[in-house]
């Protein structure tokens, strides 16, 4: 959260708040109505609008119209600025940038040419970054105020995850120019996990959740440890290569190709500027058609040389293409988990965001890489799941709902380190308990990489009664790896797939190798008794009775125990200092 | 978070186990236990863990706090505040004579009146068609009894129609708060009379906001920007087609009557700023303090005016006064001179008497009875002298002859006198023998 330069915002009953991801190929506003976030329609009637703005004869254009204009007025359009914001010329990417207005180095920013004016001879004008950020934002806010019928005042918005201090305050600073408030800038990844966890039906848990952002230009990848419903990033990957556009080149290449195949003689249309423009755009609709049935329709006129052009594909085939792509967003993922020192067996849920997350093969991969009980968040696996498109926005304006009502100075001070910064316990905190094979079993109470000060409860049941004891102990989890019984095998090709087994990195059993009928090594995650914390005596419980234990966390990490029978009175209370 | 329930048993407590209190702290979390690391600030759970830690509150204060907020709100929704008794005479109402009707009375929120929130109104209503829907008195063996009903939706329909409504808070004269008559001004209390006055006037206010200082109140009054609108008092423009001509006569009679009303407050509205004005000390204390400013420069030209004409009558008045003075002095001088000289000359005639009579007491000088001529030649002789000497001598002489009846001690003093005339050379020798021989 920074706060909003000098100009003070309007008072906290004034405010009409709404939820905004600026994202870098397409952006969406949300709003909460009867506590229920809802993306807003432009007037185009477009959800997710493109971040694009275009000028034609001094008039402006920006989302679905701006991005047609892609193909005849490229010079005047500008595209996938949102990541220039607040950065030096050198520190750019304008790989994207190529069929659109080039960025330019003008000073300390990114700069664009444009002639945004009316007349032939009008002088083309050189706008900062900033200056089109707050353009497009103010064409954003101005369909929200539209659609809600009042003036949308504040904000939140979403981010990266790796978006600087600097990036931050150009963002807010363009925000203030189109004369918006924003209320708090928050992360991509815990916007979606807020969604989510924000829907009437979803419960309170202490979970890890891996967030795959995959959008237009990047794909980012958090893992999330999420904690009586507070959010800690516990590690984030960004990758430039494996996202939607990636997608969409699988796609324009093959399809190039079939073009120069069918009429041979002509040009290849990824040489001519208006016919890649062309084959861009179908490229990508014919990607999203894909995400929703088995077969898409690929159709441009005058494609090159004045040749219409149009085919089909199915979904097998787009999926053998891209598979390096796919490939790519796995590897994603495991590297993330790798940078947090946790295993697929950690992880509760796998959260799907952004638009390239529609594709259904992403997701069953997700499904192989991930243990059966993890939760994949994503259309296709899961139909309750929401729109990853609209997740950023919706935990936005879920988010905006939630602070609204304070004054700036109050939100500055509550997002503030001091508040934000806590120790996080780095082993779990439990209780000893007996499973049916009379052993000590470790029952976690409070689990690792929680924020302290907290508070947690567990009823233990006593089925026998009479005097218990709550033993209080340190745990933590390995990975136990139990190889299988060797097989004998009848199948010829067993040793081949052993191989590729081999070669593979353990868990992550090759996505595209359809022989899934070799026996697996069995991985379990096992609770590990660590160190002894407290013993505490419960007197006398009923049969069938039930124990409960509280255990609070102080944010000086002294603990509070406090044990009773369910429904006694009284009850065992001990403190351990804090180290 | 709820509590998970663990199915697995605890174990036994083993035998021999002994502790105090039934606790045993055997470890403790050290600082390696644990990981600095950034919560993500985003999440009603987040905004819980941020006011503990602002507030420092641990879990179970957090927890009853929160409860008792809770329990406020529970509270509020509470609409006890809605429990006004229901008239008798407005229960028997007909619902056709809706525009009459005070319809925050009949939805039980006259205490409220314009500053009834929608949320009130609508529970306001609720309540009320809970209790007298028609359906309700059916059951009671009252049939056909919706009157009031039909009330209670006409009042909710206009009071929850946001132009409707503003029409009947226009003319809800329940709202109005009557100007404080001279009498209970004189118990004092004029800014929480008249406060109350203009509180129930800004309801009509297009401007929200609070004015501070008394010039800019009366400023805002008397430039008031009223949303106040009569169409509620309009008479029904009959709504067929048969007669537009009737239906126009009605429309322009309406809008003539709301032009009027609406003149009317204004006017009303002036003549309570007027009236507050005039009684309002501070007013007159600016009236005051103003003229003063202004007059002073006058007062004192006046005043300067005033001394310089005063000085001069005065110097006039002096100068006047010492003409006078001399003026009468020289007169008095006059008369006096007048006197003196008549005075003198009567001593000159008696002086010139007594010469005379010397001379006759004398007998003219004769022994025996003198002549005619004797007589004459000594009284000429007499006059000669007479005419020759000043009135100072002639009163010498007088003195000198007055008293003395000797003839010839009389012509001696003659003989002398002759002779002192002589020598003195207003005499010749010679002359006035007669007194000489």
């Amino acid at each position: 959260m920074s706060d909003n330069g000098s100009k003070a915002g309007p008072e906290p009953s004034e405010r009409t708040a709404i939820g905004i991801t600026f994202g870098n190929s397409n952006s969406s506003i949300a709003y909460l109505v009867d506590d229920k976030a809802e993306v807003i329609a432009n007037e185009d009637g477009d959800r997710q609008i493109p971040t694009i703005l275009s000028y034609v004869d001094g008039d402006e254009y920006y989302g679905q119209q701006a991005k047609n204009f892609l193909v005849r007025n490229p010079k005047n359009t500008v595209a996938y600025f949102r990541d220039f914001l607040g950065k030096e010329f050198k520190s750019i990417d304008p790989t994207h940038n190529h069929a659109s207005a080039h960025p330019q180095e003008s000073g300390e920013t990114v700069s664009f040419t444009l002639k945004d004016k009316e007349g032939e001879e009008a002088e083309p004008s050189t706008l900062p970054v900033s200056e089109i950020a707050t353009r497009y934002l103010r064409r954003l806010v101005g369909s929200a105020s539209e659609y809600l019928g009042k003036k949308v005042t504040s904000a939140v918005i979403t981010v990266p995850t790796n978006f600087n201090e600097k990036q931050k305050a150009a963002l807010v600073a363009a925000a203030a120019a189109a004369d918006l408030e924003v209320l708090q800038v928050i992360s991509d990844p815990v916007a979606a996990v807020l969604a989510y966890d924000a829907r009437p039906e979803a419960k309170i848990e202490d979970k890890i959740v891996v967030v795959a952002d995959l959008g237009g230009t990047r794909s980012d990848v958090a893992v999330v440890a999420s904690r009586g419903g507070m959010y800690t990033i516990l590690a984030t990957v960004h990758d430039y290569e494996f996202a939607g556009v990636a997608l969409d080149k699988v796609l324009m290449d093959h399809f190039a190709k079939e073009f120069m195949k069918k009429n041979s003689g002509a040009s290849d249309p990824r040489e001519n500027a208006k016919s890649l423009a062309k084959l861009r755009l179908e490229a990508e609709a014919t990607k999203r058609a894909l995400s929703l049935g088995t077969n898409a329709s690929f159709s441009v006129e005058s494609l090159a040389d004045g040749i219409d052009f149009a085919s089909t594909i199915n979904r097998l085939r787009y999926e053998t293409i891209a598979r390096t792509v796919f490939e790519g967003i796995n590897r994603l993922v495991d590297s993330a988990l790798k940078k947090a020192g946790l295993d697929v067996l950690d992880v509760d849920e796998v959260v799907l965001s952004g638009g390239t997350s529609h594709t259904p093969r992403i997701a069953a991969n997700f499904g192989y890489i991930f243990p059966q009980n993890t939760r994949i968040l994503a259309p296709s696996t899961e139909v309750t799941a929401i729109n990853p498109s609209e997740l950023g926005a919706r935990g936005a304006a879920l988010q905006a709902s939630l602070i609204q009502d304070y004054e700036a100075e109050d939100i500055n001070q509550s997002t503030h380190a001091a508040v934000t910064t806590v120790p996080h316990v780095t082993n779990a905190i439990g209780v000893i308990s007996v499973n049916e094979a009379g052993e000590e079993v470790f029952v976690p109470v409070v689990p690792p990489e929680t924020a302290v000060p907290a508070r947690r409860t567990v009823h233990v049941s006593a089925p026998n009664g009479g005097d218990v004891l709550v033993k209080v102990v340190e745990g933590n989890t390995h990975i136990k790896v139990t190889k299988p019984e060797p097989k004998v095998k009848e199948n010829g090709d067993s040793k081949a797939a052993k191989v590729e087994d081999a070669d593979d990195s353990d868990e992550d059993d090759s996505d595209f190798s359809d022989d899934d009928e070799e026996e697996e090594e069995k991985r379990e995650k096992v609770w590990k008794i660590g160190s002894t914390l407290a013993e505490a005596a419960v007197k006398g419980v009923k049969k069938n009775g039930k124990v409960e234990v509280s255990i609070t966390v102080n944010s000086d990490l002294s603990v509070l125990v406090t044990a009773r029978e369910v429904g006694g009175k009284g009850g065992v209370r001990g403190t351990l200092s804090s180290a | 978070m709820e509590a998970t329930v663990v199915p697995l048993p605890l174990p036994a407590l083993p035998e021999g186990w002994e502790a105090e209190n039934n606790f045993k702290a055997v470890g403790k979390i050290t600082k390696e236990g644990a990981t600095q690391r950034t919560i993500e600030p985003v999440g009603p759970y987040f905004l819980a863990h941020a006011r503990r830690a602002r507030h420092k509150r641990t879990f179970s204060e957090d927890d009853r706090i929160q409860a008792q907020e809770r329990a406020k709100k529970v509270e509020d929704n509470d609409d006890s505040e809605i429990s006004e008794p229901e008239d008798p005479m407005m229960l028997q109402r007909d619902a056709k004579d809706w525009k009459s009707q005070d319809h925050y009375k009949v939805l039980g929120l006259s205490k409220y009146r314009y500053k009834a929130t929608e949320e009130q109104i609508k529970r306001a209503h609720r309540k009320k068609v809970l209790k007298h829907h028609p359906d309700k008195k059916a059951a009671a063996g009252r049939a056909d009894d919706d009157n009031f009903f039909k009330c209670i939706q006409k009042a909710t329909e206009v009071l929850l129609d946001p132009t409707k409504r503003r029409q009947f808070d226009s003319v809800d004269e329940e709202a109005d708060v009557e100007p404080p008559t001279k009498k209970q001004l004189a118990n004092g209390k004029f800014y929480k009379l008249w406060g109350a006055v203009f509180k129930s006037e800004a309801r009509f206010s297009k401007k929200r906001g609070v004015v501070e200082d008394v010039e800019n109140f009366y400023n805002f009054w008397y430039n008031f920007d009223s949303w106040r609108t009569f169409e509620y008092l309009d008479e029904d423009v009959p709504d067929d087609n048969e007669n537009r001509d009737q239906k126009r006569h009605m429309e322009r009679k309406n809008a003539n009557a709301r032009k009027k009303k609406k003149a009317e407050d204004n006017a009303r509205l002036r003549k309570l700023l007027d009236d507050c004005s005039a009684g309002d000390e501070r007013i007159k204390r600016f009236r005051q303090e103003a003229s003063a400013a202004k007059n002073k420069k006058r007062l004192e030209r006046e005043a300067a005016e005033k001394q310089a004409a005063e000085d001069a009558r005065l110097k006039k008045e002096a100068e006047a006064k010492a003409a006078k003075e001399a003026e009468e002095k020289a007169k008095s001088d006059r008369d006096a001179a007048k006197k003196a000289k008549e005075a003198a000359k009567n001593a000159v005639k008696k002086n010139k008497r007594v010469l005379r009579g010397s001379v006759k007491d004398a007998n003219y000088f004769a022994s025996g009875d003198a002549s005619a001529a004797t007589i004459d030649a000594v009284l000429g002789d007499v006059e000669l002298v007479q005419a020759k000497i000043d009135p100072d001598e002639i009163a010498a002489l007088a003195a000198k002859l007055n008293g003395l009846t000797v003839a010839d001690e009389i012509k001696s003093v003659w003989k002398g006198e002759v002779e002192r005339l002589v020598a003195a050379g207003k005499l010749k020798e010679g002359e006035a023998k007669s007194l000489a021989a």
